[in-house]
């Protein structure tokens, strides 16, 4: 592989993360990360349209007429996005009644629609392909990250699998209330986003 | 960006055909997907009236063929609570409440919609699940309320009288995780069976307290601490299906047939 396409797949998990940096998609990432599980299905759900998205819209940018790209661009994210959930109904049943909403939200998550506008519409196929997934992979990253500390300080469990044992089934620990809760992501995106930059910090912003 | 020049024609014709083939794509998903995902939802409905029943443990993997040697559905009129005898094997099949009540020809709205479900369906399937004599062993009522942000979808089990719960089961919720959600937690499901649903006046009794309820308390069901409104929730769709504007006149004629001492 090289450096090249290195930089582009996995750059953005940290150096060019699309939550952490490019501040994208933060909406549906407070929304999944109750459970590990549910977290990576959506990373996947989200790899795969960014990726499939990116390389499309790629595939037709010379062809796009520029008065209605963003409306092209859309229905091809959208009847992606759609495919994504029908496939997961069909054998994923129980993942995709709990993720379904969350699913056809891809449509509206920035990162997609980002990602064909900044890099799919000027480079080629192939290496949009990879950006796509690049960017998958960077949003999966976080959300993995703060679905861990959700799900183990709010459940107890790792992948549904217990660790603590909670006092509502005769355990010791009181899950915290406030990490079940959707909002809590803030605060652990918050986290992440100054250890990131404490780590690198030429991403911080200059006033 | 293009190279070519742009004409609105062009234009026109080149999201005529992205808007081609972006359909095309997405019917042949759905249409190619469809026997799969079908498959799923009824399997999905079918564990959950075993669960109900308290069949899932005998029916280990083999849910299907468990449910057709136990499961036998009917169609209820929900206003009169008959039967609907002319009723086929294949409309019992494809009911589905969700589409019924918000069909105006095929629902009404209730008088006191405690549980919030804004219109219900005249009709309802019920699952008698009988034991291997073939007799009664549990009545699977479906209902549906309200919870804290939306309608929880579920079942009720109850005993041979009709009074005794074997089970409360909830399938579909969007409940919040860890709170609300912990109607699925199988600790707060093992407080329902054996409680009552009515109290010697006829009256539904059954109510979720908040606090814990007394031990020894056959009507009492401890809510779930930090989710009081999804608790509440629980208690009033309970209430709404077996009032009068739920299961209530079909119980009614239920059991007076079983009194006159036919089977079924």
């Amino acid at each position: 592989m090289s450096s090249d396409t290195k930089k582009v797949l996995f750059g953005p998990v940290v150096d060019n993360n699309p939550i952490a940096l490019q501040v994208l998609g933060v909406c549906s990432a407070l929304a999944v990360t109750s459970s590990m599980a549910n977290a990576l299905v959506m990373t996947i759900a989200v790899m795969l349209v960014t990726g499939f998205s990116n390389l499309f819209i790629s595939l037709v940018r010379n062809h796009i007429p520029s008065s209605v790209r963003i409306i092209v661009q859309m229905a091809i994210i959208a009847s992606l996005v759609i495919v994504v959930d029908q496939v997961l109904k069909a054998f994923s049943y129980q993942l995709s009644k709990e993720l379904s909403v969350f699913i056809g939200l891809i449509i509206t998550n920035c990162i997609v629609m980002g990602r064909a506008e900044a890099f799919a519409m000027k480079e080629k196929p192939g290496v949009s392909f990879l950006d796509g997934i690049g960017n998958g992979l960077g949003y999966g990253a976080v959300l993995m990250v703060v679905a861990f500390f959700r799900e183990l300080f709010g459940f107890g469990e790792i992948f549904g699998i217990e660790v603590f044992k909670l006092v509502q089934n005769g355990g010791w620990y009181q899950g915290n209330g406030l990490l079940v809760l959707p909002f809590s992501s803030f605060f652990i995106i918050g986290l992440i986003i100054w250890a990131i930059r404490q780590w690198k910090p030429e991403q911080v912003e200059k006033d | 960006m293009s190279s070519n020049k742009e004409t609105p024609m062009k234009t026109i014709g080149f999201v005529f055909l992205v808007c081609l083939v972006c359909a095309a794509l997405v019917s042949i998903a759905a249409s190619g997907l469809k026997p799969l995902q079908q498959a799923n939802k009824l399997l999905d409905k079918q564990t959950k009236i075993l669960e109900a029943s308290g069949l899932l443990e005998i029916a280990g993997t083999d849910i299907v063929s468990t449910y057709n040697q136990f499961v036998v559905a009917k169609m209820i009129d929900l206003d009169t609570g008959e039967i609907v005898t002319d009723a086929s094997v294949e409309e019992i099949n494809r009911f589905d409440e969700r589409a019924d009540s918000r069909n105006l020809a095929k629902s009404s709205k209730p008088k006191n919609d405690i549980a919030g479900i804004n219109r219900r369906a005249n009709h309802a399937v019920v699952y008698l699940v009988n034991n291997e004599q073939g007799q009664l062993n549990t009545l699977v009522l479906p209902i549906v309320g309200l919870g804290l942000w939306d309608l929880m979808y579920g079942f009720v089990g109850l005993e041979p009288d009709l009074n005794t719960v074997r089970s409360v089961i909830y399938s579909d919720l969007k409940e919040t995780p860890g709170l609300g959600a912990e109607v699925l937690n199988p600790r707060w499901k093992s407080l329902w069976p054996g409680k009552k649903m009515f109290n010697d006046k006829g009256e539904t009794a059954i109510k979720v307290v908040k606090g814990g309820a007394k031990t020894g308390d056959v009507h009492g069901v401890d809510a779930l601490s930090g989710a009081t409104l999804t608790s509440n929730g629980v208690q009033r769709t309970l209430h709404f299906w077996l009032g009068d504007e739920g299961y209530g006149p079909f119980i009614t004629k239920f059991r007076s047939v079983a009194s006159e001492g036919g089977s079924n």
